[in-house]
């Protein structure tokens, strides 16, 4: 099905979506929203990943059974981070990522 | 072969219970601290007698000559197969004579203590530090070789500094221990390099095989030179300048008079009979090494025969009847240390070595009793001046006899020990060196002096009204007194030489009376002057002080000497190099450091606003690193 698209169009795709993830994740304030950034950075991976297995090996399937992993482990690690900022927002009434800065010198 | 092991035994008894009484005495009544010190010292006391006996009379014996043997011996440190330090007892003439003198002195004045030191705070600590002491000073004499005999000089030194700073709250006394102790050890540096050079260039600490006449020392002895003289005369006279410290020689005399700060038995015991004769039991200990070397023998007799001449001037002035005493110490040694500078070697040439010895031992005797009469009139009077006291004859009648009999042995009247042994030394001096033998007769007068001098002013003189009237010491006290007394008659006539003498074989000697005759002359003349300025009060003294005026001031403030070193220490070495160390320390060293820390706080306070708690600005740093990291690896990396 995918045959004909060259695979410099998947990489652009995914390199596009890893730095506007990463720019995302530097720049908003919100938290949820710098987690919605991270998930764009592992899902660019997880295109990375497919795209190389179909045109590096064919008949086989890591590549897709690693971005399965991937996928579980965004959602594993999404839910964790949630509970993380429900307890943020419980303790500091805020989530501005600014205003948590308690760690330092 | 008899089986000397148990001699062991004289060195641990006191160390035992010097450990002992120092943990446990304060526990106890202080009387019971005393008595057990002393029973332990008793006993070594009886073991040394009969060694004595039994080496002398029963097995030292093989042939002519009395033979070296090591009663016990385990090796400590070995460096090679031929060098080793051993910890060791060695039985000889000279340390199975020096066995007595130390055990029976150290009883003595155990026993007086037990009064003495009745009643005073630290009574254990004071029995605890004279076992310390005697063990010390044991371990010195028997030692097999010259390494072991160094470690327990440094003990007897620091005995000593215990001793003599027994009364620690007092300044004078803290003073005083540290003077001793420092000069001693700045004269142990000398002795250490003595050692050195010794082991160095003969390649054994032993003292049989040094000493022996075809050993590596005196046989073969190392061939190389230094500045003109060979190495073994520059380690005998560094060996010598140990000694000289010990037994307080001219320039290392001053720690000697202020020592008296410690108690009375301190003085009796150390600075009388054992400690300060270690460096003449030094000297006649290598004595085979310093005859083969004629210039360092030369050195030990000037310096020996003017310290004695220095001290005897001293001693007319003072007026603390210790520090009297204190000089005469030091001036009796001299005597000793010339007497083994004029002495030759092997048989009736060694007659300057026997002498010594035969000083050495009965002067413990007059000294030590000088000392401990003292200790009671002090006790007395409460004072330590000539000038408080006065007509104490009535009133202390068994000191002022055994005090009396003291004066007549150390002014060499007969028949009394210090008359023989005297003019042995006089007959070695005049045999070896005349201008010496005239300087020690100058000496013998000048002792009887100023001896009768203190003799006087103490028992007769100026009837002073005493506040508490002074009372005869107890019975603990007098006892010593008069068995030191009978000590100080009758030893002269103990025929030395047929015990001590350079090559260990005995030999004849005579009473030679043109040297009798002019020494008991000198005497009776000091005396008789003594007689006529003291014995009533009259104004001959201050005639006599004003006729030698500026030599008088001299004398009185001890030539200076004091003076001289503070000047030498405080406005030279500690201006010109204590100051610049110091500073260097100060400054740079510490400044060093301080910089150190003083960057890296700096740094720290700069470069901690990257932790400033944002996730962000974490985030971006993790992000460049990791770029500029990839790009090192694509475009710069070449493998």
């Amino acid at each position: 099905m995918f045959e004909g698209i060259p695979i410099t169009w998947f990489l652009v795709v995914s390199t596009i979506m890893f730095f506007v993830g990463i720019f995302g994740f530097l720049v908003r304030k919100n938290l949820i929203t710098m987690l919605m950034s991270t998930e764009l950075i592992l899902n660019s991976v997880g295109i990375n990943f497919v795209a190389f297995n179909r045109i590096l090996y064919p008949g086989q399937l890591e590549g897709m059974f690693f971005t399965i992993f991937i996928i579980a482990v965004a959602a594993a690690e999404a839910s964790i981070a949630i509970a993380i900022i429900l307890n943020i927002y419980r303790r500091m009434k805020n989530i501005d990522v600014e205003k948590i800065n308690e760690m330092k010198y | 072969m008899f089986d000397f092991t148990y001699t062991v035994w004289i060195l641990l008894i006191p160390l035992i219970l010097f450990v002992l009484i120092g943990l446990v005495g304060h526990k106890f009544k202080p009387i019971v601290s005393g008595i057990v010190g002393t029973s332990g010292l008793g006993i070594s006391f009886l073991l040394s007698w009969y060694t004595a006996w039994k080496y002398f009379f029963v097995v030292g014996r093989s042939g002519d000559a009395f033979q070296q043997i090591i009663g016990y011996n385990s090796v400590w440190l070995r460096f090679s197969e031929k060098l080793h330090i051993d910890m060791g007892v060695l039985l000889d003439p000279i340390s199975v004579m020096m066995l007595l003198v130390i055990t029976t002195v150290s009883f003595m004045v155990h026993v007086y203590s037990i009064g003495y030191m009745k009643g005073e705070r630290g009574y254990h600590r004071f029995f605890s530090f004279l076992s310390l002491f005697s063990f010390s000073m044991l371990g010195l004499v028997v030692a097999t070789n010259i390494f072991q005999m160094y470690i327990f000089w440094e003990l007897v030194g620091v005995s000593s500094y215990l001793l003599i700073g027994f009364y620690y709250e007092r300044d004078t006394a803290v003073a005083a221990s540290k003077k001793a102790f420092i000069v001693t050890r700045f004269a142990d540096l000398g002795f250490l390099i003595g050692i050195l050079l010794l082991s160095v260039f003969t390649g054994t600490f032993d003292f049989i095989t040094l000493t022996s006449p075809t050993g590596p020392a005196i046989g073969t002895p190392p061939a190389a030179t230094f500045l003109g003289l060979s190495v073994m005369t520059w380690a005998m006279i560094f060996v010598f300048i140990g000694g000289a410290g010990k037994s307080a020689m001219f320039p290392l005399h001053i720690w000697l008079p202020d020592a008296m700060e410690g108690p009375t038995p301190v003085s009796a015991l150390i600075h009388a009979a054992t400690m300060v004769v270690a460096g003449v039991f030094l000297v006649a200990r290598m004595f085979p090494i310093f005859t083969a070397e004629p210039i360092s023998l030369t050195v030990v007799a000037w310096v020996g025969a003017f310290t004695s001449l220095f001290a005897a001037v001293i001693a007319c002035t003072q007026f603390d009847i210790k520090r009297v005493l204190a000089y005469s110490t030091m001036s009796q040694i001299g005597m000793m240390m010339t007497a083994l500078g004029v002495s030759g070697f092997g048989g009736h040439e060694g007659l300057g070595y026997m002498a010594s010895m035969f000083h050495l031992f009965t002067h413990a005797f007059f000294k030590s009793l000088l000392f401990l009469g003292a200790g009671a009139i002090i006790h007395a009077v409460h004072s330590n001046f000539m000038y408080d006291m006065g007509r104490l004859h009535k009133r202390l009648p068994i000191t002022h006899a055994t005090f009396l009999i003291a004066c007549l042995a150390i002014a060499g009247v007969p028949p009394l020990a210090g008359f023989f042994s005297k003019d042995e030394i006089l007959a070695a001096a005049m045999h070896g060196n005349p201008v010496i033998y005239i300087i020690m007769i100058l000496v013998s007068g000048l002792t009887a002096f100023y001896m009768f001098r203190l003799y006087y002013n103490i028992f007769w003189g100026k009837d002073t009204q005493y506040e508490h009237t002074p009372h005869e010491s107890p019975k603990v006290m007098t006892i010593p007194l008069m068995l030191l007394a009978i000590g100080a008659a009758a030893a002269g006539f103990i025929p030395f030489s047929d015990f001590i003498s350079t090559d260990r074989i005995p030999f004849e000697s005579h009473l030679e009376w043109q040297v009798a005759v002019p020494a008991v002359l000198v005497a009776l003349i000091g005396i008789g002057i003594a007689t006529l300025m003291y014995l009533k009060v009259t104004t001959w003294p201050d005639k006599v002080a004003k006729w030698f005026r500026g030599f008088y001031t001299a004398a009185y403030h001890k030539f200076y000497i004091d003076e001289v070193y503070l000047f030498v220490t405080k406005k030279i070495i500690f201006n010109y190099i204590s100051r610049p160390v110091a500073w260097f320390d100060r400054h740079i060293v510490d400044g060093a450091m301080n910089g150190l820390s003083y960057v890296t706080n700096q740094t720290s306070n700069r470069i901690k606003g990257f932790q400033s708690g944002q996730l962000q600005q974490y985030a971006l740093t993790f992000v460049s690193s990791v770029i500029l990291l990839a790009l090192i690896f694509i475009y710069l990396w070449t493998n």
